[in-house]
C-alpha cells in the first residue's frame, strides 16, 4: 500500500471514528431543519403578549373602525391628547396612539407615544390599519365600493417554458434560485469547515513535533496532500450520511404519519376552507394561496433542473474549491506556531470566500451578467458563483472555461502550498511573515 | 563507509547553514555529530535524512548515491520529537513502522517483542497523551529502531530520560552497534560521547573544523600533561621543577598530596621522574588525557577566534 494512501487512511479513519463526527452526522439534518423551522416559529411566537393601545381620535373617523385582534386591542377614548399623556400607565397601556383631526390631508400627523421603544412589527401594524380606513373613506367619499375594487384587483403570474431543441419544458425561477442557493451555501461552508480542518490538522502535527518523524519517511508534500484528501473524503462520507439520513427519515415519517391520500384531502379541505369560510379576510388568504401554488409550481418545474448535471457540477465544484482552499489552509497552519498566530494569514484566503457569498446574491438576481461570468470564472470565487449560477443554465463554453481554470488554480495554489509547507513545519518558535513565505517559496527542497 | 558526506553546502536566505562539509562514518562505528547549536548539524542530519536537499554536494549510503527508498534503512529520531496525542500507543506505532515500509503483521510482531522488553505491554491500547514523559520517548525510540535500520540518526537521544532509562537505552543501542548498525549520534553531553562514540566529527559556524577516531583525537590534544599523586613537602615538589616543567595546580587528596605537571620541553617522563624522586615520594605518576569537553571547547573557541580575524582582514 502505498504511503500516501496510508496517511489518508489514518486522516480519514481517526475524524470518522471521533465522537464529534457521529454526533454532527446525526444532529446535521436536525439542525437543518430547525434552521428553517425555527425563524417561523419564533415570528409566531413572537407577538404572544396582548398590545393595549388607547387611541384619542380628535378626527373622529375611526370610531369602531380600528380592528384589531387577539394581540392588538384599540381601546378609543375622548379624552384629550394632555390627559391621556399625563395618566399614561404602562402597567395598563403599551402605547397612546393620536389621531388629529385634518388626518385625512395630513396624514404624516399621526403620533405613537410608548413608554420603551415600540418594536417595528406594532408600529407597521398600526400603519397597515390606518392605512387601509384612510383608503376606504377615501374610496367611499369617490363612490367606489371597496368590494368592487378588491374584484377588480388582478394578480398575474407567468408560467415559463424553456423552448430548446429536446422542445419546451416548464421552468422555475424560484427553483433554480433555491437550488442554486442551496449548493452555493453547502459549498462555502464545506470549504470554511474542512479547510479549517486541514489547518488544525497541520498545526496539530506541528506542535506536537510529530511531523519531523514522519516526513522522514514520506515527502512532506504527501504527507499535505494526504492530509488533505483524507479530510476531503470525511467531508463527502459526512454529506452523503446527511442526504442518506434525511431521505430515510423523511420517506419513514411520511409513510407512518400521512399516507398520500391524507395529504391531497387536507390540500382540498384547506383550499375549500379558504375559499368558503374566510372570504372576507382576504389580504392574508391570498399570500398563503400564492405560496402554495408556488410550491406546486416549483415542483412541476422540477423536472427543468438538470440535476445530473447539477450533481456531477456540485460534486467537482466542491472538491475542487476545497482542494484549492484547502491547501492554502495546510500552508497557513504550516506556517503558524499555534492556532492563536493564524488571524492575519486567515483574512486573505476568507476574503475571497466571503466576497463569492456576497456576490452570489447578485448573481441570483441577474444570472447572465458580466459580473456573475466573471466571478463565476475566477478560480478563487467560482465555486460558489458557478453553483449559483448552474440552475439558471449556464453555456458550455462557460462551464468548461471555469472548470479548466478551476483545475489550473488549485494545482497553483497546492504548488505555492508545497512549497510553504516543507519549510514552514520545521519552523519552530518563529514569527514568520509575509515577506517570509514569499523567500521559502524559492528554497531548493 | 556506511555515510560519506562529500562537500554538502546549503544555504537559506542570508544564513549559510552548511558550507562544503565532508564526512565519513564507518561502518559500524558510533560516530558523533558535535557542534554547538546553531552550527548546521540538524541541517546536514536533514539532508541526510533527505527531508531537505542540499544546494550541492553528495551524500553516499553503503557506496551508492542516496536514493528515496534508503529511507526505510535509516532510523531517524529527531530533536523535536512527538507523537499525535489523540492516537492509541499501539495504532500509533504500527502506522509509523508503515510509513517506513513494513507490513501490518510484521508491525505488530516486532512491536510486541519491543514492548515486552521495554514493559510497555500494558499500554497498547491507552492514548499517547495518558504515558509519562518518559514512556512517550521509550515509544518514540521503539519506532526508530523498529525497521532494523542499518544507519540509525539519533538527536539528542537522552533527553527526557531518567539516568536509569537513559542507561537502558544506551544498552540498547551499543547491542544494536554490535549486532551491525552504524549510529550517529548528535548530542552535547560529552561525556556519552567518551562513552558510547568511536568517532566524531566536530561542526562550527556551518565548517567542519575536526574529525577522526576518539582516540586519535584525544592522543593529539595530549599537552605531556601528568597528574602525581606523592607525599611529602609541596614546597620540596615545587623546588624539585625547574625551568622545563610547569606546575599547573596543586592541592590535597586525602593523605596524599597532587599536582598536575606539564613538561614544556619534549623531555621523557623519566626526567621528571628523577627530579621527583629525591625530594618527595611518589604514590602514582600518570598522564592527563583530555576530555572531549575540553577538546570541544579549545576546538570551537580557536575556530571562533579564527572566523574573527578572517572577519577583521
Amino acid at each position: 500500500m502505498s504511503k500516501v494512501s496510508l496517511i489518508i487512511q489514518r486522516e480519514y479513519l481517526t475524524r470518522v471514528r471521533k465522537k464529534s463526527f457521529i454526533i454532527m452526522t446525526i444532529l446535521g439534518p436536525i439542525l437543518m431543519a430547525t434552521l428553517f423551522v425555527a425563524p417561523a416559529m419564533l415570528a409566531d411566537y413572537n407577538g404572544n403578549d396582548i398590545q393595549r393601545i388607547r387611541v384619542i381620535d380628535e378626527s373622529g373617523l375611526f370610531n369602531g373602525k380600528l380592528a384589531g385582534n387577539e394581540k392588538l386591542v384599540y381601546e378609543m377614548d375622548t379624552m384629550s391628547l394632555p390627559v391621556a399623556k399625563e395618566t399614561f400607565d404602562p402597567a395598563r397601556h403599551d402605547a397612546i396612539l393620536y389621531i388629529p383631526g385634518n388626518v385625512i390631508n395630513n396624514t404624516g400627523s399621526i403620533l405613537l407615544f410608548t413608554s420603551k421603544q415600540p418594536n417595528i412589527n406594532l408600529v407597521s401594524a398600526i400603519e397597515k390599519t390606518i392605512q387601509k380606513e384612510i383608503e376606504n373613506m377615501k374610496l367611499q367619499t369617490r363612490g367606489i365600493d371597496r368590494a368592487m375594487l378588491d374584484e377588480i384587483k388582478t394578480r398575474v403570474d407567468i408560467n415559463t417554458r424553456l423552448l430548446t431543441d429536446e422542445g419546451e419544458t416548464d421552468t422555475s425561477a424560484e427553483l433554480s434560485t433555491i437550488v442554486g442557493m442551496i449548493c452555493g451555501v453547502l459549498i462555502y461552508m464545506f470549504i470554511f469547515l474542512y479547510g479549517a480542518q486541514v489547518m488544525r490538522g497541520v498545526i496539530e502535527e506541528k506542535t506536537s513535533r510529530i511531523v519531523e518523524v514522519i516526513i522522514s519517511s514520506v515527502r512532506p508534500f504527501q504527507l499535505m496532500m494526504g492530509k488533505i484528501v483524507g479530510i476531503a473524503l470525511v467531508g463527502l462520507t459526512q454529506f452523503i450520511l446527511w442526504i442518506v439520513l434525511t431521505l430515510t427519515i423523511s420517506s419513514i415519517a411520511s409513510q407512518i404519519f400521512f399516507d398520500k391520500e391524507v395529504i391531497q384531502q387536507q390540500m382540498q379541505q384547506r383550499t375549500t376552507a379558504m375559499g368558503t369560510e374566510l372570504p372576507q379576510n382576504n389580504s392574508e388568504d391570498s399570500q398563503t394561496e400564492v405560496v402554495s401554488q408556488g410550491a406546486i409550481k416549483v415542483f412541476s418545474s422540477m423536472s427543468s433542473i438538470n440535476f445530473p448535471l447539477i450533481i456531477g457540477a456540485f460534486i467537482f465544484f466542491f472538491l475542487g474549491g476545497y482542494l484549492l482552499y484547502g491547501a492554502l489552509f495546510a500552508a497557513i497552519g504550516a506556517a503558524v506556531d499555534g492556532e492563536s498566530d493564524t488571524q492575519q494569514f486567515m483574512l486573505p484566503i476568507t476574503i475571497p470566500l466571503i466576497l463569492s457569498f456576497v456576490i452570489a446574491q447578485s448573481v441570483i438576481q441577474n444570472p447572465d451578467s458580466q459580473l456573475a461570468f466573471w466571478f463565476s470564472i475566477i478560480p478563487f470565487t467560482s465555486p460558489v458563483v458557478m453553483m449559483v449560477r448552474l440552475p439558471f443554465g449556464v453555456p458550455v463554453l462557460d462551464m468548461v472555461l471555469s472548470a479548466v481554470l478551476l483545475i489550473g488554480g488549485f494545482i497553483f495554489t497546492t504548488w505555492i502550498a508545497g512549497r510553504i509547507y516543507r519549510t514552514g513545519i520545521l519552523m519552530y518558535g518563529k514569527k514568520v511573515s509575509w515577506g517570509e513565505l514569499g523567500k521559502w517559496l524559492f528554497y531548493k527542497g | 563507509m556506511i555515510l560519506s558526506i562529500n562537500k554538502v553546502t546549503k544555504q537559506y536566505a542570508a544564513h549559510k547553514a552548511l558550507d562544503d562539509v565532508s564526512i565519513e562514518v564507518p561502518k559500524g562505528s558510533v560516530f558523533g555529530l558535535l557542534g554547538p547549536n546553531g552550527a548546521g548539524k540538524t541541517s546536514l542530519i536533514r539532508i541526510i535524512n533527505q527531508i531537505t536537499a542540499p544546494d550541492s554536494g553528495t551524500i553516499h549510503l553503503n557506496g551508492h548515491k542516496l536514493h528515496p527508498d534508503d529511507i526505510s534503512r535509516i532510523g531517524y529520531l529527531p530533536e523535536e520529537r512527538g507523537l499525535y496525542k489523540k492516537m492509541e500507543v499501539g495504532e500509533q506505532a504500527i502506522y509509523l513502522a508503515r510509513l517506513k515500509g513494513l507490513s501490518r503483521p510484521e508491525a505488530i510482531t516486532k512491536l510486541k517483542y519491543w514492548f515486552e522488553k521495554f514493559e510497555l505491554k500494558g499500554w497498547w491500547k491507552k492514548k499517547i497523551e495518558e504515558l509519562s514523559k518518559g514512556m512517550q520517548q521509550k515509544i518514540q525510540f521503539i519506532i526508530t529502531v523498529l525497521h532494523d535500520p542499518e544507519l540509525l540518526i539519533l538527536d539528542e537521544p537522552f533527553t527526557g530520560f531518567d539516568p536509569i532509562n537513559a542507561n537502558l537505552i544506551k544498552d540498547e543501542l551499543l547491542r544494536l552497534n554490535s549486532e551491525g548498525s552504524s549510529i550517529i549520534l548528535s548530542t552535547h553531553r560529552m561525556e556519552s560521547v567518551e562513552e558510547l562514540c568511536s568517532h566524531i566529527a566536530l561542526i562550527n559556524k556551518s565548517k567542519k573544523v575536526l574529525d577522526g577516531e576518539v582516540k586519535e583525537i584525544r592522543k593529539k590534544f595530549r599537552s605531556h600533561t601528568y597528574e602525581i599523586e606523592y607525599s611529602g613537602n609541596a614546597i620540596s615538589f615545587a623546588n624539585s621543577l625547574w625551568a622545563g616543567y610547569e606546575l599547573i595546580d596543586s592541592g590535597q587528596h586525602g593523605e596524599l598530596n597532587k599536582a598536575r605537571v606539564r613538561m614544556l620541553n619534549s623531555t621523557s617522563t623519566n626526567e621528571l621522574l628523577n627530579a621527583l624522586l629525591p625530594n618527595v615520594e611518589v604514590h602514582s605518576f600518570t598522564e592527563v588525557i583530555p576530555g572531549m569537553s575540553d577538546i570541544f571547547i579549545s576546538v570551537v573557541s580557536e575556530s571562533n577566534d579564527a572566523g574573527m580575524e578572517v572577519g577583521h582582514e
